[in-house]
Formats: C-alpha cells, sequence, structure tokens
C-alpha cells in the first residue's frame, strides 16, 4: 500500500479561474523522503492538501480523479479521519497550537481519537521525548518561542504515530540552527520510524540531502519527479530559479553529478581537486581600512547604547549601538528572539528605549513581518496613489482584493505603502521580508533594495536566510540575547560560521570569504587550465 | 485566558480544585454581609495571589474593579432613600428632589462595592493560575464540543490581541495611517483569517471525528487535599457562621469578638494552603 496515490487529479479553489491541481498522477511509497518544489502559486501546497484531505473537503471546490491517502479513498475521508494516518505541519506556527499547554496540545489528536486515559498520556510522554520537548510540557503554549512552538505543533502531527507526515514551508519561520534542529528531526523520523515525509519548501540547499526524491511543480502540473540529483541537472536547463547554490557551482564548473548537499558538493569538488585547501591561511579581512571609516558619510540612522528591558523580564536589547550611513546596506542575523526585530522597531520609533537614544537623519519606513497587516481597504488601488502604484508595477492590480494577490505582490504592496508618501525615507527597514518566498521574487526584491541604496537611502533588513542577505548586504550584523557580537562584510560573517553560512561558503570552507556561486566560480575558474584538466 | 504556568501551590492543584477554591471565596463574598469580613477576605485574596505568584494580576484587577466600586458608592448614596443618618444635604436637585447623603446609604454602597473588587480578585486570581484546559477538559466529559468551543475561544483571545497590536504597529508604519474604523475593519478580516487557519488546524488534528474523552484517574496530591479542604471551609464558615448585619434604617451588626474571629478563621482558611510547598513545580 502507498502512502499517496493520485490518478488524474484536477482541483480547482472555489471561485478560481483556473486549476490549481491539473492531472496529477503519482505514487509515493512508505517510507518515502519527497520535496516539493515549485515557484508560487505552482500547487504544492494544494497538492499537501489533498494529502491531508483539506482539500477538497475544507476548501471545497472542483475536485476530480482519484486519490488514495494510506489505503483510503479520499471521496470517503475527511482530514478528520485521514489524521489518524496522516499527520500535518503548517507554515505559520502561531495558528497551529489551539490549547493553552504544549501537554494540552500533544494529547488533543490521542483524545479526539478517544485513546484512553493511560494511552494519552503514554503517547504524550513518548513523542515529547523523540522530539526532546519534555522540558517544555508544563509551559504555557503562549510563552512559546517560534522554533518551540514548531517542534510543539510537530509533536501533536506525530502524537497518534502517522504513516504519513506532510509538510508546509515548516522552516520558513525559523532561524537557521532551529530550521536544521527541525530537519534533523525529520530525517530521523523517516529513518527510524519509517515515516513518510512529503514536504514543501523554497530553500531547497536545506533539505534535498535528506530527501530520495524531489517532485517539481509548475501550475498545478508535474513538470520533473526525480531523485534529488536528476532534480538538479533537470533545474540547472530548465529552471535555473530552482537549482541549489552549490549544484550551480557544481554545474558552472562542468563538474557532475549535481550535488544533493554540501558533502556531496565538498566530494566532487575534491576530486577534481578544486577544493581550496582547508589549511591555507585565512583570507585577510575584506573590512575597509580605517581611515576610510573615519571618513564615512553621516548616518542615517543611529542607535547609541539603546537598552529595550521589559519590566519584570529580561533586557531584549542591551546595550546596542550601531550607526548606518545613506546609501549602506545592512543585514542583521541571529537565532529567534536574539532581538532583531525589536532593534528595528526602535529605528521607526515604534518602541521607546529604557536607556540610550535613537538619532534619525529623516523618515524610517518599516515593513514588519506580515505585509497583510498594512492594509485596510478592499482594493489594491485604494492603498495607494495610482501614480506610485504603477511605478511599484502593481497598476494591473489596481481592482484586485490585497488579500488576493500572492505573497510576493502583498509583499511589493506593503513596500510600495511604507515607502510611498512624503517626506521619501532615509531609512528602510524591513523584517523577515522572505518568508514564503520563492527564489526569482528574493532576487526581485533584492534588486529593488539595491535600487533604494542608490537612491541614498539606508536599507536595514532582518533575515534569516543568508543566501539573500549574500545577494543585496553591503554589511553584516550578528546579534544574540541582545546584544551585537559581530559588525563586519557579509565575506566575513557569512563565511565563517556553521549555521550563519551560505551553501556556497560551507561548501568552500569559508575560503576567502565567498558567499555565492558567481563569485566562487570568477574565483576558482581563476585558473581554466585546472578547471579543463579536471573535466 | 492568561493562564501561565508558576510554581505555586494553586498551579500545582488540579483545575477543579483550584477553581473550587476561587468560586468559594466568590460565594463567600454574595453571603457574608459584614463589611469587615469582607475587608478581610479581600486582604485574604491578594494575599492568596501573591502566594500564587499572581500578585501582580490580582492586584492589577483593582484597577477594574475599583473605579467600578466608588461608582457604586456614589450611585448608591445619590439614589438610595432608606438611610435615617444624614451626613451632606446637597439640596434640590430638580426631578431627583431632595438629595440627602447618608451613612447607611455609603455603607451599604461601601458593602457592595467590596463583594464587587472580591469576585474581580477572585477571577483574577482563577485566570491566573487555574489551568483552563485541563478545567475544560474535565467539563468535555459532560458536553464535549461545548468544551472544546470554549477551549478554541480562550485561545484566540490572546492571539486575536497580539494580532491587533501587530496590525496597530503596522498602521503606524504607514506614512497615512487608516482611521480607527479602518483599522477595526482590517483586524476584523485578520480574525477571520485566523479563525479560518485555526479550523484547519483542528481538521487536521481529528476534531471533526472527535470522540468524549475517557475518565482520567489521577491521584489526589497534597495540594488537591489542601486547596479542597481550604475550599470546603470557607464554603461551610460563609454558610454557617454568617454574622447578622442591617444596613437599612441604620447600621446594625457585629463587630465584636465572633466576627473577628469569624474573619481571621476565614483567612486562615484561605492562606493555609500555601504554606505547603513540596511538589509545587511539575
Amino acid at each position: 500500500m502507498n502512502a499517496l496515490e493520485l490518478a488524474g487529479v484536477s482541483y480547482t479553489y472555489p471561485e478560481a479561474p483556473v486549476p490549481a491541481l491539473l492531472e496529477l498522477t503519482l505514487e509515493i511509497a512508505q517510507g518515502e523522503f519527497v520535496v516539493l518544489a515549485g515557484g508560487s502559486a505552482a500547487g504544492k501546497s494544494t497538492l499537501l492538501g489533498v494529502a491531508c484531505g483539506l482539500v477538497p473537503h475544507f476548501h471545497g471546490g472542483r475536485f476530480d480523479g482519484r486519490a488514495e491517502i494510506c489505503g483510503m479513498s479520499l471521496r470517503d475521508h475527511g482530514p478528520a479521519a485521514l489524521a489518524a494516518e496522516v499527520g500535518t505541519l503548517f507554515q505559520d506556527p502561531e495558528t497551529q497550537v489551539v490549547m493553552g499547554t504544549v501537554r494540552a496540545e500533544l494529547a488533543f489528536p490521542l483524545e479526539n481519537r478517544g485513546h484512553s486515559a493511560v494511552a494519552v498520556a503514554r503517547g504524550v510522554e513518548e513523542v515529547a521525548l523523540a522530539l526532546g520537548i519534555e522540558a517544555l510540557l508544563e509551559r504555557s503554549t503562549v510563552e512559546l518561542s517560534g522554533g518551540e512552538c514548531q517542534r510543539v505543533a510537530l509533536g501533536a502531527a506525530l502524537a497518534g504515530r502517522p504513516r504519513l507526515l506532510v509538510l508546509d514551508e515548516p522552516t520558513s519561520q525559523l532561524d537557521p540552527v532551529a530550521g536544521d534542529e527541525l530537519l534533523g528531526l525529520l530525517r530521523r523520523l523517516n529513518e527510524e520510524w519509517g515515516t513518510t515525509i512529503l514536504l514543501a519548501e523554497h530553500r531547497l540547499e536545506r533539505c534535498l540531502g535528506a530527501a530520495d526524491r524531489v517532485i517539481a511543480l509548475d501550475r498545478g502540473e508535474i513538470v520533473c519527479d526525480a531523485a534529488p540529483s536528476g532534480f538538479l541537472e533537470w533545474a540547472h536547463d530548465a529552471v535555473p530559479a530552482l537549482e541549489t547554490p552549490g549544484a550551480t557551482l557544481v554545474a558552472g564548473l562542468g563538474l557532475a553529478p549535481a550535488p544533493a548537499g554540501v558533502k556531496q558538493a565538498r566530494a566532487t569538488l575534491r576530486a577534481a581537486g578544486l577544493l581550496p585547501d582547508p589549511a591555507a591561511p585565512p583570507a585577510p579581512p575584506a573590512g575597509e581600512p580605517r581611515w576610510r571609516r573615519r571618513r564615512a558619510p553621516p548616518a542615517s540612522l543611529r542607535l547609541r547604547h539603546v537598552w529595550h528591558e521589559l519590566s519584570d523580564g529580561p533586557a531584549i536589547l542591551a546595550g546596542v549601538s550601531l550607526s548606518v550611513a545613506a546609501g549602506e546596506r545592512v543585514v542583521l542575523l541571529g537565532r529567534n528572539g536574539a532581538g532583531k526585530s525589536t532593534l528595528l522597531r526602535h529605528a521607526a520609533g515604534l518602541a521607546q528605549a529604557t536607556r540610550g537614544r535613537v538619532e534619525r537623519a529623516g523618515r524610517v519606513a518599516l515593513l514588519l513581518q506580515n505585509p497583510g497587516d498594512y492594509f485596510i481597504h478592499d482594493r489594491v488601488g485604494d492603498e495607494l496613489d495610482g501614480a506610485v502604484l504603477a511605478r511599484a508595477g502593481l497598476g494591473a492590480l489596481a481592482d484586485r482584493h490585497p488579500r488576493d494577490c500572492s505573497g510576493g505582490e502583498r509583499q511589493r504592496l506593503a513596500l510600495a505603502i511604507v515607502t510611498g508618501g512624503e517626506p521619501a525615507p532615509a531609512v528602510l527597514c524591513l523584517d523577515e521580508p522572505t518568508r514564503g518566498m520563492d527564489r526569482a521574487a528574493k532576487a526581485t526584491l533584492a534588486g529593488e533594495l539595491i535600487d533604494w541604496s542608490a537612491r541614498g537611502v539606508a536599507v536595514v533588513v532582518a533575515t534569516h536566510d543568508p543566501e539573500f542577505a549574500a545577494g543585496f548586504a553591503t554589511r553584516a550584523v550578528l546579534l544574540a540575547d541582545g546584544r551585537v557580537l559581530a559588525d563586519s562584510s557579509p565575506a566575513d560573517l557569512l563565511s565563517g560560521g556553521w549555521y550563519f553560512a551560505t551553501e556556497t561558503a560551507r561548501i568552500l570552507g569559508g575560503h576567502h570569504g565567498i558567499l555565492t556561486p558567481a563569485q566562487a566560480l570568477a574565483e576558482l575558474s581563476a585558473d581554466p587550465a585546472a578547471v579543463e584538466a579536471h573535466r | 485566558m492568561n493562564y501561565l504556568r508558576r510554581a505555586s501551590p494553586l498551579h500545582a492543584t488540579r483545575a477543579g480544585v483550584g477553581a473550587a477554591y476561587c468560586a468559594a471565596m466568590v460565594l463567600a463574598a454574595l453571603v457574608i454581609p459584614n463589611p469587615l469580613v469582607l475587608g478581610v477576605l479581600a486582604l485574604a485574596l491578594l494575599a492568596a495571589g501573591a502566594g500564587a505568584r499572581a500578585g501582580g494580576r490580582v492586584a492589577r484587577s483593582l484597577y477594574l474593579s475599583v473605579p467600578m466600586a466608588v461608582l457604586i458608592v456614589l450611585v448608591n448614596a445619590l439614589v438610595s432613600r432608606e438611610g435615617l443618618t444624614v451626613i451632606a444635604r446637597l439640596g434640590d436637585a430638580g426631578p431627583l428632589g431632595q438629595l440627602d447623603i447618608t451613612l447607611e446609604a455609603v455603607a451599604y454602597g461601601a458593602r457592595e462595592a467590596l463583594v464587587l473588587i472580591v469576585i474581580i480578585a477572585a477571577c483574577a486570581l482563577a485566570s491566573a493560575a487555574v489551568d483552563p484546559d485541563e478545567l475544560l477538559r474535565s467539563l468535555r466529559r459532560v458536553s464535549f464540543r461545548s468544551a472544546l468551543t470554549a477551549t478554541i475561544a480562550t485561545r484566540m483571545v490572546p492571539l486575536l490581541a497580539l494580532d491587533a497590536r501587530r496590525i496597530g504597529e503596522a498602521q503606524r508604519c504607514r506614512p497615512n495611517p487608516g482611521g480607527r474604523l479602518a483599522v477595526m475593519r482590517a483586524i476584523t478580516a485578520n480574525a477571520l483569517d485566523r479563525s479560518l487557519d485555526v479550523a484547519a488546524t483542528l481538521e487536521v488534528r481529528g476534531y471533526g471525528s472527535a470522540r468524549r474523552p475517557a475518565r482520567a484517574h489521577r491521584p489526589w496530591s497534597r495540594h488537591d487535599l489542601a486547596f479542597a479542604g481550604s475550599a470546603l471551609a470557607i464554603a461551610v464558615l460563609a454558610l454557617a457562621l454568617r454574622t447578622p448585619f442591617s444596613f437599612y434604617p441604620s447600621i446594625h451588626g457585629s463587630f465584636g469578638v465572633r466576627t473577628w474571629v469569624l474573619a481571621a478563621a476565614l483567612a486562615f482558611a484561605a492562606l493555609a494552603p500555601f504554606t505547603q510547598r513540596r511538589g509545587i513545580m511539575r
């Protein structure tokens, strides 16, 4: 019996003009680890919805074809019945936790199935131990961090020992550490419990190493179904936006096979004699010389020893000093709870420092994590002046409801709202702007930020995405426990660590501060003869 | 609705017993007419809040109850005509007639105000120290879906409050912030989205096919016994030892030894369980 079997499945959401899934035929065997790839609106979430029964039972719409999940027909079984075999984890941790305490949350699915009190207690203990969250059992769910919340939601999804686990971008709101921990857990569940994993993810470089198979979707159709290496080779020719940085690097050097992870990429480069010598002396710091720093342009934003101390609570910011010059592009990195968002709130005047002060050269535009929070009208055209809308490239959406726009469109609209109006902003701050974005949308956003800085606007972005940071930042600041741990060039910061590092930097071991495949190709291709010799 | 697990005897008690303890306080406030005993009960509640490491929450409930209490005293003093001891003559107030403030009306109003303060403080203590999940889970055997719906509603309240704060912040970031009405609409629309997300989560957790939970056996801890005994003692003391007290037409009541003994017994019954400090961290 397969974990998932689809035959000619087509699905159209209510009132949608085009189908979200089109004639899908697919089999996923028990114990497989399958990654769903594709751009925004490719149909990944809809396919996951089919796997857990929300499509069509919860969303409605028109459904054709045959779907069987763990031997149960989708026509006869809704999500509640399928929950016995399918565990589901969505993107937003907050809305997935429905009870007040962690213990109650883990017990909830078991109680719903009418398990005895002993079986519920045992199931809760086992899943808590398996996920390492036993210390959280008595905690209130409102006290949990994003990473903890996601683990608890995963625990609730796993409490009944489902055979199929369906995950929709579960790491998009997690820092790299928590994201890696979650993916490690999934790999362990797959290997040790034999749980079938069906995972949709935009940051493929994080999960391909664990996958057995990748299914790429485009406009509701399967365009590739192959092992990770085969998928990456396909993506290199067909959809480069889906290619991982490691695969881009290896393919750019004319090598094969396309690597599914850092280990494989290093092995390929090592075999070709192209992996930099780890014993080589580290590159000199890439920061500007001191004389340049002294003559730096005046700051657009300056935080002087800013403290944010909660009454009866910890200090979220502990004496942060930071100066950002006009035209500078700064990325803030750090774990969940490091103080990045609070720092941006202080920059924009949404929070008042309990000690220290913030100086601004002009208006600070802040785009918070949820672009939807900025929309107050029923038409995109009512949110903004027509000229500003056209300038943002959103003129065609004027009559649409803001909530009907795609993730990338919402982001652009919200960005246009905060940057529109007079006076023009002196500083532009963005908090986690790439959540749920595909690689193409991230590249577009990075380009927009570079344009803003070229106009003299200081750009400060808090993100967990090192690849995105490497694409736009000229300076990187690492925060931890409300303090600035490091403040240097992206090449220094993003090439030297394990977690806050790009995939290219991890492959090359931080060699010469190389962060992107393009930089790596330029460096490694400096001796074309060596490359050619090993092809 | 803002329950946070703390290391305290009341938190360590099973939810049903904790709720009964707070309910006994409310019962005592409703049946005891003597303002002195009520005052002692109010102080005991504040001390119980501190003992449950929820002193701030209970004290903050005074922000809500004290203005209402002042209003009750004022209104009763102005509208009650039953007292005999006039302490102020405010003259002719048109259609309201002659306004005379009497000592009895003020005292009765103060007594009613104290009842309100105690009830609100007891509710604040319950919301801070009684696990709503556990309480509602025990009710699920009676009415599964109603209890679960109440659980979800209690979960949605802090979630929506967070959303409202977030949307408010986002509006402050707009160069031309929307009006109050527009922001309210945005918050409402967001609440609907949130509800859909939560509903989808409930579906995939099997709520649609939910069955009545099995009875759980849990041994009674020392805290369960202590607070159950305390709740019983408070209720019995309040019901059996009610000291007669009347406000109209003139104040007649005891402030003698018996009243002081009752007040002391109530305070002791309310606070004694907090001396048990073993096993308070689950």
